[in-house]
């Protein structure tokens, strides 16, 4: 896909990064001078109680009854969960099964929007951080059913409580947005700066972290430049501009490129005393605990060239993904939008899906971009060693390929198949075209299986 | 996993984007790279070396194609792998050896080189180097008879050996070397003259190609401008080619300042015979090298002090054919034993893995 060469920066090599890695075309054109916008709600919200990771959440709303749009209408079960808000202003239908972007249909409040209802937020009280401690802190974060909106959708409040003997010294939060396409940070920290600060104050308080650094790639420097303003006079918290490389975005490259230490394989990264928050976590954290308020709405990429009108657009929770396309003048199906970005995204099993809050952005791809990028013609192996020379992990793809096609699962230990990530830059660069993070997928599921079968 | 069932889900997962730098692609610019060394060829060498190069890449990809139409398969032409050592046979054979023994060599190539192993991306070595390894033995008399470079009727008369009827001994050359040569021509290359004599040659000459020697490798700085277009097209690993040149100038570096009337110096070294060409062609072979960083500086280092042990204290004038066959022979080990070190690996891991290997 080059619909766009890529932009010269020559001053780039001066600039901190991770080793390996690749540089696809970035594609930020579509929507990255466009501000944040509201889109209109739609007349039915789908609201997933599964939309983090670890258990859905409990409804406390019964089919009938009203809801206040910023209300909460289901609870966290138990400490990996996340409580859920009302949307919208309207009436709860039903609790039923709708489809997800991963596939398999899953429970969902549907809540009918009152038409011309000012759907303002009335929902919640006025907080003050500064008197809060660090539990009441944390319980408030819970309450505000944040979780990281970066894609990930693991419950903040967890990643606030790190385990024992942990001790944060710098708290990293992530404005690389490296995907190519995906502009929701880069709007985020320009259109919101003050929110992201706040939020980060609000971080480091919780860990106590005497420093944080915001780090983002080159290509968002007007971003860089936004929040340099709005930075705190004391210095606690700077901007740090790095190299535009993909997976730059990756936890552990950030932490590699912005304070040069190496998360241990299979440990957390404060470890090493570091916490990673995203850029859309942050802001909306800093937007909604001074108020009290929960997680209703997100900022959406809509982007690609097989949409009319890409941007970066506010939307609630649970709109479905067909109205928002509707809105934007998009007629096709469901068959080439991908959600996330393109190089881990998936593809989108139906326009029935609703917004989570996860999913940052939508990449429509023409049908002719599909077939260029998918149906790769595919040949043996040339042991030309691509990408062993992009693997960020530092792993050899190229034998994992090959200990793969010859289904021997177990022998992949050896090689640090669990520390693959799927990043997709081994497949990216691979000439042969060999489906490799493909494999690797289906590798780890293999080798999971036959250790719990023979232990 | 089958195949079939991998392209069936493959087409709907991650990543959605592709390099456009296929096998196909890179091997095409590959042969891009080589034309200029082959026009050069032929201004060198004249008609004889334009019908070499027809021959032994048209034999190299009837025997491929041929292959695949019996094996019952998609024909694996269209990759280009097999004209890059059809071409390459033929730069590395000498202008004038018979036409059908080139053939010859070039068909060992693709199916004992090639086929044979499993075709692209399983040769454990250099196909062309395969051929030539064969021929240098079926044939070799013809292998080392050489001829001078630019001779005036180049263009319009083959060298006669050229033409030599299929299955014979080619005749002699003396008669007809000895009407068209110039005065002082001994029949030998450069680097035969080091090692018979202690001659060496002007620099210029090795540097630019007038010399005698196999069809292509005399143009020490054309093949190094056509491997640099590669580099920047970042289709070719330069660090194969930097590892070999600053090892075999170094290493023959140390031999040249114990003894200067003995040893070459690193220019000569450098720019006599197939070194330029195998260190930029052939040695970055990507199948027939290892594929990881550190593996690949190894494979650099070892085929460059191999090239000038070989040259220097070896029973031949020519080390480089050898040379990097035995590197490609060592490289899956070195590949073994240079695996990338894991990020964020620990110490366990790390213990594993060396039990791994
Ligand atoms: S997908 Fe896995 S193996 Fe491939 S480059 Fe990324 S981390 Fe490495
Ligand atoms: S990039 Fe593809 S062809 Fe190259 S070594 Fe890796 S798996 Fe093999």
């Amino acid at each position: 896909m080059s619909s766009t060469a890529h932009t010269f920066r020559p001053l780039s090599i001066f600039r901190k990064s991770f080793s390996h890695g690749i540089h696809p075309a970035e594609n930020k054109h579509y929507t990255e001078h466009k501000p944040i916008e509201r889109l209109p709600f739609p007349s039915e919200l789908y609201v997933l109680l599964s939309q983090h990771a670890g258990k859905p959440a409990v409804p406390l709303v019964k089919p009938g009854q009203e809801v206040v749009r910023g209300e909460p209408v289901a609870r966290a079960d138990g400490f990996v969960s996340a409580p859920l808000h009302a949307p919208a202003t309207g009436v709860v239908k039903r609790i039923d099964l709708v489809p997800t972007s991963k596939g398999p249909r899953k429970e969902a409040l549907v809540i009918q929007v009152y038409p011309g209802e000012t759907q303002e937020v009335l929902y919640g009280q006025d907080r003050d951080i500064d008197a809060m401690s660090k539990q009441e802190l944390i319980q408030a974060v819970q309450d505000s059913g944040l979780v990281g909106l970066g894609g990930a959708a693991f419950p903040t409040h967890v990643k606030l409580s790190p385990p024992e003997g942990h001790v944060i010294d710098t708290v990293l939060i992530n404005g690389c947005e490296c995907e190519p396409y995906l502009t929701t940070d880069q709007r985020l920290m320009i259109d919101q700066a003050a929110d992201l600060i706040e939020g980060t104050k609000i971080l480091m308080k919780i860990l106590g972290a005497p420093r944080a650094i915001i780090g983002t790639e080159d290509n968002k420097i007007a971003s860089a430049e936004a929040i340099k303003k709005v930075l705190p006079a004391d210095g606690t918290i700077t901007v740090q501009v790095v190299r535009t490389k993909y997976p730059q975005g990756a936890e552990k490259m950030l932490a590699k490129a912005l304070v040069n230490r190496e998360i241990p394989s299979g440990q957390y990264p404060s470890s090493v005393g570091l916490a990673v928050f995203n850029v859309a976590t942050t802001v909306e954290l800093g937007q909604l605990l001074p108020k009290g308020q929960g997680v209703i709405e997100r900022v959406v990429t809509i982007t690609g060239p097989g949409v009319d009108k890409p941007g970066n657009y506010i939307v609630p929770i649970g709109t479905p993904l067909r109205f928002i396309m509707k809105k934007l003048g998009y007629e096709g199906s469901a068959k080439h939008l991908i959600t996330g970005g393109p190089m881990m995204g998936d593809t989108v099993s139906s326009l029935d899906v609703p917004i989570t809050k996860g999913c940052g952005g939508f990449l429509v791809l023409t049908p002719q971009q599909f077939e260029e990028n998918t149906l790769s013609e595919r040949f043996p192996c040339i042991s030309c060693g691509s990408c062993v020379d992009a693997c960020p992990m530092h792993l050899n793809p190229a034998q994992l390929g090959k200990l793969a096609a010859k289904r021997m699962y177990l022998d992949m230990d050896k090689y640090h198949l669990f520390d693959c990530f799927e990043c997709g830059c081994c497949s990216y660069v691979c000439p042969a075209g060999i489906p490799l993070v493909q494999y690797f997928r289906v590798s780890k599921k293999m080798n999971r299986e036959m250790k719990a079968a023979s232990p | 996993m089958s195949q079939a069932a991998a392209s069936s889900i493959e087409l709907r997962t991650s990543p959605h984007l592709r390099s456009p730098k296929t096998v196909d692609v890179i091997m095409r610019n590959v042969v891009y790279a080589l034309l200029p060394i082959c026009a050069f060829a032929v201004w060198n060498f004249g008609i004889s070396a334009l019908a070499l190069i027809v021959v032994c890449t048209g034999v190299a990809v009837l025997t491929e194609h041929v292959y695949c139409v019996f094996a019952k398969k998609p024909t694996t032409v269209g990759d280009w792998s097999v004209v890059i050592t059809g071409i390459l046979v033929a730069l590395i054979l000498p202008p004038a050896l018979p036409l059908w023994m080139a053939a010859v060599t070039s068909f060992i190539s693709v199916a004992l080189g090639k086929i044979f192993f499993g075709g692209l991306g399983y040769n454990v070595f250099n196909p062309a180097l395969v051929g030539r390894a064969f021929s240098q033995v079926a044939f070799t008399l013809p292998m080392t008879t050489w001829t001078p470079a630019q001779l005036p009727g180049r263009f319009f008369e083959f060298i006669p050996t050229s033409l030599t009827i299929p299955f014979l001994e080619p005749g002699s050359l003396q008669g007809w070397l000895s009407s068209v040569a110039p005065d002082g021509w001994t029949g030998a290359t450069p680097l035969q003259l080091m090692k018979s004599e202690q001659t060496g040659t002007e620099v210029s000459q090795l540097l630019f190609g007038s010399v005698a020697g196999s069809t292509g490798e005399t143009a020490a700085v054309l093949i190094l401008v056509c491997g640099l277009y590669l580099v920047v097209r970042k289709m070719m690993n330069w660090r194969i080619t930097f590892s070999i040149l600053v090892t075999a100038a170094l290493f023959s570096w140390l031999f040249y300042v114990i003894d200067p009337s003995q040893y070459p110096d690193p220019v000569f070294m450098l720019g006599a015979g197939s070194l330029m060409l195998g260190a930029v062609f052939m040695a970055t072979d990507m199948v027939s090298s290892p594929e990881t960083r550190l593996g690949v500086w190894v494979y650099g280092v070892f085929i460059g002090v191999m090239v000038v042990v070989i040259r220097l204290f070896g029973g031949l004038p020519e080390g480089v054919m050898y040379a990097i066959l035995l590197g490609n022979a060592v490289s899956p080990l070195i590949s073994r034993v240079t695996q990338p070190k894991t990020y964020g690996a620990v110490r366990k891991n790390r213990k594993q893995a060396k039990e791994g290997v």
